[in-house]
């Protein structure tokens, strides 16, 4: 075989070498590219596997830890979540409507999977500048692609978030969260148990789409990379639909053995991880599988990346039952072969054998790197700031419309409500506030989810910037009232082969692993996405944190905006307010320098417990934590989401400047509003749980009206609320459509 | 009374249309099967949105030709319920039991908000209870741009047949609280008997409080007043 060969198809000569002596022979060509889709990093993590470990991933809730298609967490009587985040930035890059669509159609075959019936998606967007024309294409085509999928398969997209900087101009992050629920007795595995027993593939027909699909992913993007268009795959939302119906409905039956959907890698993914799992081999025929177009070679077959299939591994005598279920839902499921007990996966084409090659080998035992690391030199650059860099701006209204209006901060309706984020009927806490609630049916429970990551603090400091990252999930989730349950994450990186990026990605997953032991929210499940590259250089490093919480109480939830003329409005939580890496700085003064807010656990912790005990208590009618843009935009937030303006005055002391107080960043600390007759009580709570308390003024009035004062200067921002209203609303559709 | 509620390939809101009638209406449901053409002695029938057969053709168009939907074609014919929500309305326009047809969006978007229906006729059997309301109830299509050529329009309009248009919260008919650009602000028409209702706003929605509206209740307290006095 010749070098070519293998090194087009992203092996390097050790890992071919490696293949000759699993093999003790050379393989063939289906064979090779079973390993290089196997081996790639999208598939075998291969360059992250030994920085993974860091994460903590066990409490005391957790049912299924990371290895399987998703995790699982207890939610109490006899119910359970399964959730999972995962990128699909290269197919989005190159075809943003198919490349999102298939990402949401990837995650909830993760779910069910598991047998979990899926209730919510959540979605976490990063794009370039909204000013260059293919940046708006890119946002237009991914939104529609996640809604063209999500809707028509009938679960809601409940939350999420989007961001906007020129780091990811070019390679744009689409990251897709799916939550299920289900009972306990209900966990599906993916293992193909039971030699004798028969595999089957399920619903639709394998075509030539998605070919080396996960290659692709794993390699940086160039100008080549617009011809290789059909390594996306096409989704087809309805088909998915009809296998959700039809896999649960024999998960219900019991029948199933063993359930895995065919993602990245295809067949020979399902294939080899099932048996690997069950510690079997498999015996398939390609001539066997239902196709799309004649003549695909059988290692096409092996490796298409056709959407909407799902290998069943069931007892010879649930052939019939299988296919009975799926007629119903008109579909086809096809024996293709039977579960061994030799630990080989064992490829036919009309029952001549074209690959045998061990299934740990392609699962389990790909080869595991340390990448070297190197401290990156652009931090020394970036890290000093100094208020002497932000000259002090004039106007304060100004600044204020300027930032209200940044896509960062402006409301993300244009997006959302393209999304169908009510159907099934359990959506409680609609899209825009902190975290998105869903009721349980049948229980008095809910549970919150969010999606978070910081890409610019991340940049700036890897290690807080990660830690950050868990902590603002979690608070996300306690300002609804919800406790923070367990964590996935989706880690997007450039290219772990450059010792500066491999630093980052290091730094960071400490940072978060820290911050998951301190919150008690183990890593149940997640993915990483590397070589998010172009010619211009790496994306910031973004780790997306996606959190699930627990709300005992559905009645007690609570959420950002504003409710009644006449509440008062508090400052809960210790910190100051610092502009390093705020989207003040780089919106107003076009820098990206300095360092992220200053995080501190038991202040944090404190914080969120406090807001959680009064949501439970029922004192709060509005909690909201400060984030992007600081105080001055969370308590427009408020107003925009409650339709009520307010009458706020801020006295500043020390050294602090009246722009970094209002548009500054901090973490640890939330507004809450409540009604005048539980400020006692409030007050008594916050002193037993060590949260300073600042009330700074009230609920009331037509106008946005924020003073700011000191013994020299006096700065107020008074604004009608409808106007301001409106700017924020259509900031997005206005640079999105013009 | 007992409610079916029709389930085809690609149905969504099937469920939601079972959850309200079962567990907020407290009344009987059982879901009807497309391939069947029993309907199981149904006294109204629910088309539940979706997407069914994904939309492929035209959305509606494949479920119309159903067995279930010949089943529920004849029912009509003899004067019983039929409620067909969103994709439901869809397909009966392509079944013929209303008139005028379900484009795309104005804005070519799918859309997913709350939107306020003034109720233009509270005669019909859908709307007994509604006289005079602005009712808040969310829409959630990218099909929902309803037309009809003039001639139909002339006639809706005689006869009494708009049941509802989007309009603001204060009952004003604008064109900014269209959410689809559809002819005239038109969200719900009925049949000449009144016994036919499509209307692209989900009232299953929008049956309890903490969804953020209960107010498609009183679609479903108007079947139930309406049932009472037929027997």
């Amino acid at each position: 075989m010749k070098q070519e060969m293998w090194r087009q198809l992203g092996l390097n000569d050790k890992e071919y070498q490696m293949i000759l002596e699993i093999l003790g022979r050379e393989p063939n060509y289906v064979e090779l590219s079973m390993y290089s889709v196997m081996w790639s990093e999208h598939c075998s993590y291969k360059n992250s596997k030994r920085v993974l470990k860091m994460f903590p991933t066990e409490n005391e809730r957790t049912l299924l830890g990371p290895g399987e298609n998703a995790g699982i967490v207890d939610i109490g009587e006899g119910l359970a979540v399964a959730f999972k985040i995962e990128s699909h930035n290269h197919p989005s890059a190159i075809e943003p409507y198919q490349g999102a669509a298939t990402g949401v159609g990837g995650i909830i075959r993760d779910i069910f999977t598991m047998g979990a019936r899926p209730i919510a998606l959540l979605n976490s967007l990063r794009f370039g500048s909204l000013k260059e024309d293919r940046v708006k294409w890119l946002f237009s085509g991914v939104v529609s692609g996640i809604a063209g999928y999500g809707n028509c398969i009938g679960i809601p997209t409940v939350g999420g978030e989007v961001y906007f900087d020129e780091s990811y101009e070019g390679n744009p992050l689409v990251n897709a969260m799916c939550v299920g629920i289900m009972e306990h007795e209900k966990i599906s595995l993916g293992r193909a148990k039971g030699e004798g027993n028969s595999v089957l593939l399920v619903g639709a027909r394998t075509g030539r789409d998605g070919i080396h699909g996960v290659t692709f992913a794993s390699e940086e993007l160039g100008e080549e990379s617009e011809e290789k268009r059909p390594a996306v795959q096409v989704g087809d939302p309805f088909m998915e639909k009809l296998l959700v119906e039809a896999c649960l409905e024999l998960i219900e039956m019991g029948v199933v053995v063993g359930i895995q959907d065919l993602g990245g890698a295809g067949l020979t993914c399902a294939t080899s991880e099932m048996s690997s799992r069950g510690g079997t081999g498999m015996d398939i025929d390609v001539s066997l599988v239902p196709l799309r177009e004649e003549g695909m070679d059988p290692f096409e077959i092996m490796i298409s990346e056709s959407q909407e299939r799902m290998l069943l591994v069931v007892e010879k005598d649930k052939e019939e039952t299988v296919k009975k279920v799926f007629d119903k839902w008109e579909l086809t499921a096809s024996v293709i072969g039977k579960v061994t007990g030799d630990g080989m996966v064992r490829v036919r084409d009309k029952g001549r054998l074209v690959a045998e090659v061990p299934a740990r080998s392609l699962a389990e035992e790909a080869p595991v790197y340390c990448p070297e690391m190197r401290f990156p030199s652009y931090l020394e650059k970036v890290s000093p700031l100094s208020l002497e860099d932000i000259p002090e701006p004039r106007e304060a209204e100004e600044v204020f419309l300027k930032m209200i209006t940044s896509p960062n901060i402006a409301s993300k309706e244009w997006v959302y409500r393209q999304y169908d984020h009510m159907v099934r009927t359990c959506t409680v806490i609609l899209p825009g506030s902190d975290a998105a609630l869903l009721r349980i049916r049948g229980t008095d429970k809910g549970i919150a989810m969010t999606t978070d990551g910081n890409g610019r603090y991340v940049y700036l400091d890897p290690y807080l910037g990660g830690m950050i990252a868990v902590a603002e999930a979690a608070r996300n989730l306690s300002c609804s009232g919800a406790e923070p349950l367990a964590v996935t994450d989706c880690l997007n990186f450039g290219n772990p082969e450059k010792p500066e990026v491999f630093w980052q990605f290091y730094k960071t997953v400490e940072g978060m692993s820290q911050a998951c032991r301190e919150f008690n929210t183990p890593v149940i499940g997640g993915n990483v996405s590397f070589y998010n590259e172009t010619a211009k250089g790496a994306i910031f490093p973004t780790p997306i944190v996606g959190m699930v919480g627990l709300l005992e109480n559905i009645e007690q939830r609570c959420t950002a905006g504003y409710k009644k003329e006449g509440d008062i409005i508090f400052l809960v939580g210790e910190g100051e307010p610092a502009p390093g890496g705020s989207e003040y700085l780089k919106h107003i003064h076009g820098l990206l320098k300095g360092s992220p807010p200053q995080l501190d656990f038991q202040r944090e912790k404190k914080l969120q417990s406090f807001l959680r005990e009064a949501v439970k208590a029922g004192l709060l009618s509005s909690a909201h934590d400060l984030s992007e843009g600081g105080l001055g935009v969370a308590l427009a937030e408020g107003c925009f989401s409650g339709n009520l303006g307010i009458k706020v005055e801020l006295s500043m002391e020390g050294s602090l400047r009246w722009d970094i107080l209002l548009f500054g960043e901090v973490q640890s600390q939330a507004l809450v509003t409540l009604d005048p007759q539980f400020k006692e009580k409030i007050t008594r709570l916050a002193k037993e749980k060590g949260v300073p308390l600042k009330e700074i003024g009230f609920v009331g009035g037509k106008n946005y009206k924020v003073e700011v004062r000191s013994q020299e200067m006096n700065r107020t921002i008074n604004l009608p609320l409808e106007e301001i209203k409106d700017k924020w609303r259509g900031a997005i559709e206005c640079l999105v459509e013009l | 009374m007992k409610f079916g509620v029709v389930v085809f390939p690609g149905s969504n809101c099937d469920l939601d249309a079972y959850h309200t009638v079962k567990d907020v209406m407290n009344q009987q449901v059982e879901y009807l099967w497309h391939k069947e053409k029993d309907l199981k002695g149904t006294d109204c029938v629910i088309l539940p949105g979706g997407f069914t057969y994904g939309d492929y053709l035209r959305p509606g168009a494949i479920a119309s030709l159903s067995p279930v939907v010949e089943s529920i074609i004849k029912f009509a014919r003899e004067g019983g319920l039929v409620l067909g929500i969103c994709n439901g309305f869809q397909v009966l326009t392509e079944a013929d039991l209303l008139p005028g047809a379900l484009y795309l969006n104005l804005s070519l978007q799918f859309r997913c908000v709350f939107t306020h229906l003034l109720v233009e006729n509270s005669q019909t059997p859908y709307t007994k209870l509604a006289g005079n309301k602005v009712l808040k109830i969310p829409v959630a299509h990218g099909d929902g741009n309803y037309y009809a050529d003039p001639e139909t329009l002339k006639r809706l309009e005689k006869e009494n047949r708009i049941v509802f248009r989007y309009c603001t919260p204060e009952g004003e008919i604008t064109r900014e609280s269209n959410p689809n650009g559809s002819l005239a602000n038109i969200a719900g028409i009925c049949n000449e008997e009144g016994n036919v209702l499509g209307m692209m706003p989900h009232p299953e929605r929008a049956g309890e409080e903490i969804l953020g509206s209960s107010d498609g209740k009183i679609i479903f307290d108007s079947i139930l007043e309406f049932w009472g006095e037929k027997r």
